[in-house]
């Protein structure tokens, strides 16, 4: 884990949308001895208020999409959203399903892919980091904006930001659904 | 009469890693009725059998849950060989009750550090999991896969399991013995967990009877209902097979249960190591299925059923499961009732919930 993104010690919280389980105890394992990231202060909370990366198992449908919405809305800025396994990507092999309406990024800005089914903890650890680089860039731009006072600075640095994110996701969002694609043929 | 009022609990609660909705109607501090409400992970995965053949549906009837995988691979397995009409070698049968057996140990061993974690004893859910991780490197060295295994197939097994792995899974399970007594001594005998555990969410055997329940929760009502007692599916008979019972029907007693179906996962592994035959894992199916088969099995948590029926091609015509989180419900809420608001956490938990079973 490279120091010089953990300036602080990023609050997790987790949200099951509609994966097998495979995924959460995946998550959930990250924080046990075996992973264990809470050395590095990285805590998994309940409370959206209180966290800075949310991490989303599983994918949207119309009854808790807005529940998704809902945490992400509550979440303070800046924030990084990571879609854990291959059904938060894309729907991954539910995606047929009648009540899947495929990955989070449906509802939400996702900032962090992680592929697998089930993700290893080992992906979705360094998802989190890469996120943390994606945090610090939201970070810093908005001390930016802030800083620089006048309006209109302010705005386009936003922009920026959203046209080209500081750290790339790890897999884009097309290399995912060729992947998914691919894997249904067979 | 106190002023009634309702609190929502769920879906996203830090105590449940999964979605479930419960509306609790509370006078001051106690729980008069609890409302629950379900269907945020609902995917409809059964009607996928209409655009994947059977054989792609294993892969599907797998992903219900990622913690008693295996079971549901080896139930849409054995429906599917029911329908289809094949009978697997006995080392195939052998092996699935050894992966099924070593599910539970790791299912059992992830629902205490849960529970430990409801009632708030951080250190003891660490420590659980500690140990699990073991149990999955065993899952890990055997079938390649942590949480979803795939190694079952209609018709038997994909893979060998050799002899040596077997011997090195008794050895490394049987040097866990005392890491997990001493974790398991922990529940018995703490005070602090006695305090929250015993005498709460009392469930009398006529109740469970009445409402249903299955698996430990109605084990821990001290009725001996168990379906590895039917030798439908495994080899269980031949393992000389006695379910876990309990009679006091407390938290502390379905506990109990499960921690002693750990040893006795255990035992049954090696048991069933001893005696495991040579000889092939599998057998070729036909290409089209015609036919209907129906199969239970005993999950970690339960009873599950399994349903499969053909219609001359190689799509299902239906796939139906039952799983047992469904059906402890009913019993969850007669517990709830009358109990204090702090405890509807670690009664939540108690019946082990799989809310990605119950509604698939």
């Amino acid at each position: 884990m490279s120091a010089a993104y953990v300036t602080k010690s990023p609050w997790v919280v987790h949200y099951d949308g509609s994966s097998c389980n495979g995924c959460d105890i995946e998550v959930l394992a990250c924080l046990t001895p075996m992973y264990d990231v809470e050395r590095f202060g990285i805590i998994n909370c309940g409370n959206p208020k209180h966290a800075d990366v949310f991490l989303v198992t599983g994918s949207v449908n119309e009854q808790n999409k807005g529940i998704v919405k809902q945490i992400y809305d509550q979440m303070p800025e800046p924030k990084v959203v990571v879609a854990v396994g291959i059904c938060a990507c894309s729907g991954g092999i539910f995606k047929d399903c009648y009540n899947v309406m495929g990955g989070v990024d449906q509802v939400i800005p996702v900032d962090a892919y992680v592929p697998g089914c089930a993700a290893r903890p080992e992906a979705i650890i360094d998802a989190v980091v890469k996120g943390l680089g994606v945090l610090q860039a939201k970070r810093d731009a908005m001390v930016n904006a802030a800083s620089e006072a006048p309006v209109e600075i302010a705005e386009e640095a936003v922009t920026e930001e959203k046209k080209t994110p500081a750290v790339p996701p790890i897999f884009t969002m097309a290399e995912i659904k060729v992947n998914t694609m691919d894997h249904l043929k067979k | 009469m106190a002023k009634r009022t309702i609190v929502p609990f769920g879906p996203q609660h830090p105590v449940l890693p999964e979605p479930i909705h419960l509306d609790l109607v509370l006078e001051d501090e106690t729980v008069v009725e609890a409302i629950p409400s379900i269907g945020y992970i609902h995917r409809g995965l059964e009607k996928l059998c209409e655009i994947k053949d059977f054989e792609q549906m294993v892969y599907v009837v797998e992903r219900i849950c990622g913690i008693c995988s295996f079971g549901h691979g080896w139930g849409a397995c054995a429906s599917m060989e029911g329908a289809l009409g094949v009978e697997i070698p006995e080392r195939a049968e052998y092996l699935r009750t050894i992966l099924h057996e070593l599910g539970r140990v790791h299912s059992h061993l992830l629902w205490l550090g849960l529970m430990a974690d409801g009632f708030g004893f951080e250190s003891l859910f660490n420590h659980c999991w500690r140990i699990r991780e073991t149990v999955l490197d065993l899952f890990e060295k055997n079938t390649g896969g942590r949480v979803v295994f795939s190694i079952c197939k209609p018709g038997g097994m994909r893979k060998d399991i050799s002899n040596e792995n077997l011997q090195e899974m008794v050895t490394v399970l049987n040097g866990l013995k005392a890491e997990i007594k001493e974790v398991t001594d922990t529940f018995i005998d703490d005070a602090s967990v006695k305090n929250r555990m015993t005498g709460v969410g009392v469930l009398t055997k006529e109740e469970a009877m009445e409402l249903c329940a299955v698996g430990p929760t109605v084990r821990g009502s001290g009725v001996r209902q168990d379906i590895r007692l039917t030798g439908d599916h495994g080899v269980y008979k031949e393992l000389g097979f006695e379910p876990c019972v309990e009679e006091a029907g407390d938290c502390m007693a379905r506990t109990v249960v499960r921690i002693r179906e750990i040893f006795q996962s255990i035992e049954l592994i090696e048991k069933a190591v001893a005696q495991i035959p040579d000889g092939p894992v599998d057998v070729k199916v036909p290409k089209k299925v015609d036919g209907e088969f129906a199969i239970r099995l005993e999950q970690p948590r339960g009873e599950a059923f399994y349903y499969a029926k053909g219609q001359g091609t190689k799509f299902l015509k239906r796939m139906r499961v039952r799983t047992p989180t469904n059906i402890n419900i009913p019993a969850l809420v007669k517990m709830l009732a009358g109990a204090d608001l702090a405890d509807v956490p670690i009664l939540v938990l108690t019946i082990d919930p799989c809310i990605s079973c119950t509604e698939r």
